[in-house]
């Protein structure tokens, strides 16, 4: 049933790509796919990137409400961003090819994910409202952090971090987005082969290790992936706080399973599915640019208070 | 058998345990009784491989829980927790079918699902497979944890106060069911947490009782349950009765 409901799904985001790419297309055709496809392209890594890294952290953390988001890895990829600045400089980054940056700057955030937040999640384990407290006051700490930095940069260099700062599905860097696939593919194909070690993670650290599952290694894994889903995702587009709790909240409840085989999937499609109809939407159908964003925070926002009122963290 | 020596367990800087010197032989079920905060559940998870003692020794059938791999571990010993999470979504057979996780790592082969079932039907759990966790009494889900931990198949069972939140009929019932798999060759060894101390007198071949992390005494059931013994463990008074040749113990 889950398996059928996931397929379904994956054939609705194939109908609305091909809407997506062929809807009032005129000549020059060629040129206009392109520009189309690379849109379509980034809108799919990023959905499917924020999807599948929600559903990572949500299962590690043992918490249906915190996503990477919200505990600040977005913004910690940004702090990443802006210290590389200060190093090197916005000329001296400018320099670097822009695949060996972006893999740098995503070694780097999975390095300081797995630092910061595989510590946070063993001590506050079990504890669900200090987990959350923790972690929400953890992503305005970097948040923070970030904005600080940001204001001792020169105008110039600021320019260069600021790019990262706000979500926009206006521009791709087709570079960065043939870079970003990969990362993406890999990123997945890892989850899907943790899939069973991550339902048997969902029971619970002691639970867990009591069948024999090395938890501590599963949940490092766990975030480091996240970590790097989500900076193919700001990378791209720039944080969008709220995209992942709706894919994931969405993907548990139209699978209506446990099973990551098909959590994990599903709400990579439905991430996807999420940006793309909404594009398609706006830019398309009512003929306006840069709302999208702006949208999906505020759906995500309420339904995050709903998730919260109705009946609260798992 | 298990056999712990010397055995010290520190949480932060409290010391829970202190030198425990154990043997419990294989078979039958061994009682953990004592107050609350005596050291019980930390004795289990120390003795489980889960909480690094922080002196002395402990070894299953010989195995260091602590040097073994986590697989070979949890080959030797099933914990059942005292609380365990319920996973939403999460349905009876498939939480049962954990319990072989040690044995396939992700990949269950047809002895597996044979494993899960049989487990699924010593616990009574056939007609309540492909329900929800969420939409059981207290009593199924205490049942479903306990089979995932027999589908384990592990020659050692540790469960940490099973009969939490069942009616006197649903803990009989457990306790006879557990009774009855630990008899035979084949049957498993069972230590188990409890506070109900007839249960203990009615169905344990043996107990051990704990007192501010000590190991205050350890004997034949029968042996163990005298008002004396009992007073000084709980620090309260005990009557012990005889009914139909079982020890029946009322607190004053």
């Amino acid at each position: 049933m889950a398996e059928r409901r996931m397929i379904w799904l994956g054939l609705a985001l194939l109908l609305l790509c091909g809407g997506f790419l062929a809807w009032h297309l005129r000549a020059p055709y060629g040129f206009i796919l392109e520009l189309r496809a690379a849109k379509l392209g980034a809108l799919i890594c990023v959905g499917a990137a924020t999807g599948t890294a929600t559903i990572l952290f949500q299962t590690v953390a043992m918490n249906r409400l915190l996503t990477p988001e919200i505990v600040g890895f977005d913004s910690l990829f940004v702090l990443l961003q802006t210290l590389l600045v200060m190093l090197l400089g916005g000329v001296g980054l400018a320099q670097v090819p822009g695949a060996l940056r972006f893999a740098l700057e995503t070694c780097l955030l999975m390095g300081a994910a797995a630092l910061l937040f595989g510590g946070l999640l063993r001590s506050v384990s079990g504890d669900v409202t200090r987990l959350i407290l923790t972690g929400v006051i953890l992503g305005l700490l970097l948040r923070g952090m970030a904005e600080m930095l940001q204001r001792l940069l020169e105008p110039s260099d600021f320019a260069v971090v600021q790019q990262a700062m706000f979500a926009t599905f206006g521009r791709v860097d087709e570079a960065q987005l043939a870079v970003s696939a990969v990362i993406l593919c890999l990123a997945l194909l890892a989850s899907l082969r943790m899939a069973p070690a991550l339902d048997v993670a969902g029971l619970g650290r002691d639970t867990a290790r009591g069948l024999g599952l090395r938890h501590d290694r599963v949940v490092l894994v766990a975030l480091m992936l996240a970590a790097a889903l989500i900076s193919v995702s700001t990378a791209l587009v720039g944080p969008i706080t709220f995209l992942g709790l709706l894919a994931a909240s969405l993907a548990r409840q139209l699978t209506d399973t446990h099973r990551h085989a098909i959590l994990l999937p599903s709400a990579a499609i439905i991430g996807a599915l999420i940006l793309v109809a909404g594009q398609f939407v706006f830019e398309r159908l009512l003929q306006r640019q840069s709302a999208l964003s702006v949208v999906v925070e505020l759906f995500g926002g309420l339904l995050f208070l709903f998730l919260v009122l109705r009946k609260g963290p798992r | 058998m298990i056999e712990t020596r010397a055995l010290a367990y520190r949480a932060g800087q409290t010391d829970i345990l202190h030198g425990i010197d154990l043997t419990i032989p294989r078979g039958g079920i061994t009682a953990l009784i004592g107050p609350n905060g005596a050291g019980k559940s930390s004795l289990l998870h120390c003795v489980s491989g889960l909480n690094q003692p922080s002196e002395g020794s402990v070894t299953i059938d010989g195995l260091d829980p602590y040097a073994a791999s986590s697989r070979e571990r949890a080959r030797t010993v099933a914990l059942l927790q005292q609380s365990p999470t319920v996973v939403s979504r999460l349905k009876v057979a498939e939480l049962v079918g954990f319990g072989r996780w040690p044995h396939h790592r992700g990949r269950p082969t047809t002895e597996d699902n044979d494993k899960t079932r049989a487990a699924l039907a010593a616990f009574a759990l056939d007609d309540l497979a492909d329900r929800s966790l969420e939409t059981l009494s207290g009593g199924q889900r205490q049942r479903a944890f306990i089979a995932m931990a027999y589908a384990q198949d592990t020659p050692w069972m540790l469960l940490d106060e099973p009969l939490n939140a069942l009616d006197p009929r649903h803990a009989r019932d457990l306790m006879a069911r557990l009774h009855g798999l630990s008899r035979g060759e084949q049957g498993r060894s069972i230590v188990i947490v409890l506070h109900d101390i007839n249960a203990a007198a009615g169905w344990a071949d043996r107990i051990v009782a704990m007192k501010d992390g000590r190991v205050f005494a350890h004997e034949e059931s029968a042996a163990l349950l005298t008002p004396e013994t009992l007073r000084e463990v709980f620090d309260t008074p005990f009557q012990v009765l005889r009914h139909e040749g079982r020890p029946v113990v009322v607190a004053r």
